[in-house]
C-alpha cells in the first residue's frame, strides 16, 4: 500500500513537470494558430485573447492571396522532391558501396565522408558560390538541387549503418546465382533497407522544406522564391501582417507535422540511428 | 573463364579446378570489387572533390586574398587575418556573440534534454504524446518559429509580456536591447531540443535493467543509481550531443538572421559569428574576408571537437567490452 502510494506520488511529480514542460513546447505554435485566426485589434491585446473570437477564417484566403504563395509552394515543392529523389539514389549507391562491397580504399572514403560533417558550411560556401556563378546556375533551382544528386555526407553514414546490419550471406549467395552488384543492390539490398531509405526520404524532404540560407544565397528573383524567402513579404513598411503571417506560417509547419504524425516510429529510429556511434 | 561443373559426380577433380583457379579467381574477384566499388561510389567521389574538396581548397586560397567574387582575386598574404584581430571590432563582437551562445546555451541543453528524457523514460502514461510535443518545434520552419517568437517576445505587449503586467511591471526588453538579446536567445533555442531528448531516450532504454536490479540488490538509492548506472551509460549520447551542438552553435544562423534581417540589432549583440560572415561575403562582397573567417572558424570548431575527442576517454564510458 505504502509502497502503491509512493509510485503515485512519484508519478505525480513527474507529470507535475512534464506537463509545464509541455505547455512552454506547445505555446508558440498554439500562439500562431491562435494569432492566425485572429482580427488585427486583437494581436496585442491584453489580456492575452488565447481562442479568438469570433474566428477571423479569412486570415487564411487573404494570406494566400497577399504574396504569390502558390508559385512559391511550387517552387519549394519542385525543389524539395528533386532534391530528396537524387539524394535516395546517389545516397544509397554510395552507402552500398561502402558496406557491401569490400574493395580497397573504402575505409579512406568513409573516413572523408565523417570529415565533412565537421566541415561549417562557410568554408565551401562562397567557392561553391563562385562555381555556380560561373555555371551561370545563380538564381536558379540548380545549385539547390544538384548538389544532392552527388550523395549526402549524413544519409550516406546513416544507409551504410543500415546496409552493414543485412547478413552478408544474402550478397554472397546472389553472387554465386551470378547477380551482378546493380542487381543485388537493386533487388536484395533496397527492398529490405526501406526503413531507413523512409528515414533518409524525410529528413531531406524536411529539410529541403524549411531551408533558407540555400534560396537567401542563390535566389534573387521573386518568380523564383521559396516559401521561406517568400514570407517574408507581410512584413510591409506599415510593419508586418501579423494575422496572415501566421496563417502563411502555420500552412507551411502543417504539411511537416502531419508527415510527423504519419510517420512518428520511423523519425524517432532516425533520430537514434543518427545518434548509435557518436 | 567460367568453370562450369556439372553436378558433383567428380568432385576431387572440381576441387582441384578450384584450386587451381583460386588465386587467378580471387585477383579478378578483387579487381571487379575495386571496379564495382568505385562505380557505386563515383558519384559521391565526384561530389566529394566537387563540392567540398575543391571548395574548401579554394576558401583557403581566397583567405589570403582581397576578392570580391568577380575580378580576379589579388593576394595581400595574411592582411585578412590581421585586420580581423586587429582592426575588426564587429567581428569581435560576432567572436563574443557566438562563444556565449555556445557555452551558455550548450550546458542547458544538455541538462533539459536529458532531465526531460529521465522523466519520459520513468515508464509513465502518456510518453508518446509527451515525446511527440517535445520535438514539434524542431519541424517547425525555421522562418516561422524566428517570426512567432519576435512576435511573442514584443516587448510591453507580446505574449510574453502578459504575466509582467498582471504584475503591473512591463517586463525586459528582451530582443530589443543589448543586455537581454542574448540570454533571450539562449531561451529560444533551448526550445529545440527535441532530437537530443529523443536521443536521450534511446540511450534510456538501451540501459539493462540488470544494472539497476544490481544496484537495488546493493541497497542503491536513487541518486547512486542515476550517478553510477544511469550517468556513465549515457556518456556516449552526452559526447555525441555536445559534438553536433558545438558545431551547431557555431554555425547559428537562420533564427538571429530572420529575427534582426542581419542587422546584429541591438548594439550587435545578435550579430553571430555566421551571420557576420554572411554579411561580409554577400552584401560587402569581401570574400576574401569572409573566407578568412570561414576557416579561423574551421580551425576553432577542429580544435574544440579534437579537445572534446582527446577528453572522451576521461568520461565517456563505453560498454562494448563488458557486454
Amino acid at each position: 500500500m505504502v509502497r502503491r502510494l509512493r509510485g503515485f506520488g512519484r508519478s505525480v511529480l513527474i507529470h507535475a513537470s512534464l506537463i509545464p514542460a509541455a505547455f512552454v513546447f506547445t505555446l508558440p505554435f498554439l500562439w500562431m494558430l491562435s494569432t492566425s485566426l485572429k482580427p488585427d485589434v486583437q494581436f496585442y491585446a491584453y489580456p492575452p485573447v488565447v481562442i479568438p473570437s469570433p474566428f477571423q477564417w479569412s486570415n487564411y484566403p487573404d494570406a494566400v492571396k497577399f504574396i504569390t504563395f502558390f508559385l512559391y509552394l511550387r517552387n519549394t515543392l519542385t525543389i524539395a522532391v528533386l532534391a530528396t529523389i537524387g539524394v535516395l539514389i546517389s545516397s544509397s549507391l554510395v552507402a552500398y558501396s561502402l558496406a557491401r562491397i569490400p574493395w580497397r580504399g573504402r575505409n579512406f572514403l568513409f573516413i572523408l565522408t565523417i570529415a565533412t560533417l565537421m566541415l561549417p558550411f562557410q568554408v565551401t560556401m562562397i567557392p561553391l558560390f563562385i562555381v555556380f556563378k560561373n555555371l551561370n546556375w545563380v538564381n536558379s533551382w540548380l545549385p539547390l538541387i544538384v548538389p544532392h544528386w552527388f550523395g549526402g555526407a549524413l544519409y550516406i553514414f546513416l544507409l551504410r549503418q543500415f546496409f552493414m546490419t543485412i547478413p552478408m550471406e544474402l550478397s554472397e549467395a546472389a553472387r554465386i546465382d551470378g547477380a551482378n552488384e546493380l542487381k543485388i543492390y537493386y533487388s536484395i539490398i533496397l527492398p529490405l533497407s526501406k526503413p531507413a531509405l523512409a528515414t533518409v526520404a524525410i529528413f531531406e524532404f524536411i529539410a529541403r522544406w524549411r531551408d533558407y540560407i540555400g534560396p537567401l544565397i542563390y535566389l534573387s528573383d521573386q518568380e523564383q522564391y521559396t516559401l521561406s524567402l517568400g514570407i517574408y513579404e507581410y512584413q510591409t513598411q506599415y510593419g508586418a501582417e501579423w494575422g496572415l503571417l501566421m496563417a502563411a506560417s502555420v500552412l507551411i509547419t502543417l504539411p511537416i507535422i502531419l508527415l510527423f504524425f504519419f510517420l512518428q516510429k520511423t523519425f524517432v529510429q532516425g533520430i537514434a540511428l543518427t545518434g548509435i556511434k557518436g | 573463364m567460367p568453370v562450369e561443373l556439372p553436378g558433383t559426380q567428380n568432385s576431387a577433380m572440381a576441387t582441384a579446378t578450384a584450386t587451381a583457379n583460386l588465386p587467378r579467381r580471387k585477383l579478378s574477384q578483387g579487381t571487379r570489387h575495386t571496379i564495382n566499388g568505385l562505380l557505386f561510389a563515383s558519384p559521391w567521389i565526384f561530389g566529394l572533390l566537387v563540392f567540398w574538396i575543391y571548395p574548401t581548397l579554394a576558401s583557403a586560397y581566397y583567405s589570403f586574398t582581397k576578392y570580391n567574387g568577380v575580378r580576379n582575386p589579388t593576394f595581400t598574404g595574411l592582411a585578412n587575418y590581421i585586420e580581423l584581430f586587429t582592426k575588426d571590432e564587429e567581428f569581435l563582437a560576432a567572436v563574443y556573440n557566438t562563444v556565449y551562445f555556445a557555452v551558455v546555451s550548450i550546458p542547458l541543453a544538455i541538462f533539459f534534454a536529458f532531465g526531460l528524457a529521465m522523466m519520459l523514460n520513468a515508464k509513465i502514461r502518456g510518453q508518446v504524446v509527451y515525446r511527440t510535443i517535445y520535438f514539434l518545434p524542431t519541424l517547425v520552419p525555421e522562418v516561422a518559429l524566428a517570426l512567432v517568437w519576435v512576435f511573442i517576445f514584443t516587448p510591453h505587449n507580446g505574449l510574453i509580456a502578459a504575466p509582467f503586467r498582471a504584475f503591473g511591471s512591463r517586463g525586459p526588453c528582451w530582443l530589443t536591447c543589448a543586455e537581454w538579446a542574448r540570454p533571450t536567445l539562449v531561451l529560444l533555442a533551448l526550445w529545440i531540443i527535441g532530437q537530443q531528448i529523443i536521443l536521450y531516450l534511446a540511450g534510456l532504454q538501451d540501459v539493462p535493467q540488470d544494472l539497476y536490479d544490481a544496484a537495488d540488490v546493493d541497497g542503491a538509492n536513487f541518486l547512486s543509481k542515476f550517478r553510477n548506472v544511469t550517468v556513465p551509460i549515457l556518456t556516449p549520447v552526452v559526447f555525441f550531443h555536445l559534438i553536433t551542438s558545438v558545431i551547431g552553435a557555431l554555425n547559428f544562423f537562420a533564427i538571429p538572421y530572420i529575427m534582426t534581417g542581419g542587422t546584429g540589432f541591438p548594439a550587435n549583440s545578435t550579430l553571430f559569428y555566421s551571420i557576420y560572415l554572411y554579411k561580409n561575403a554577400f552584401h560587402y562582397l569581401e570574400m576574401g574576408y569572409a573566407s578568412a573567417m570561414a576557416w579561423l572558424l574551421f580551425m576553432f570548431t577542429l580544435v574544440v571537437t579534437l579537445i572534446i575527442f582527446r577528453s572522451a576517454r576521461l568520461w565517456v564510458f563505453y560498454a562494448g567490452g563488458e557486454d
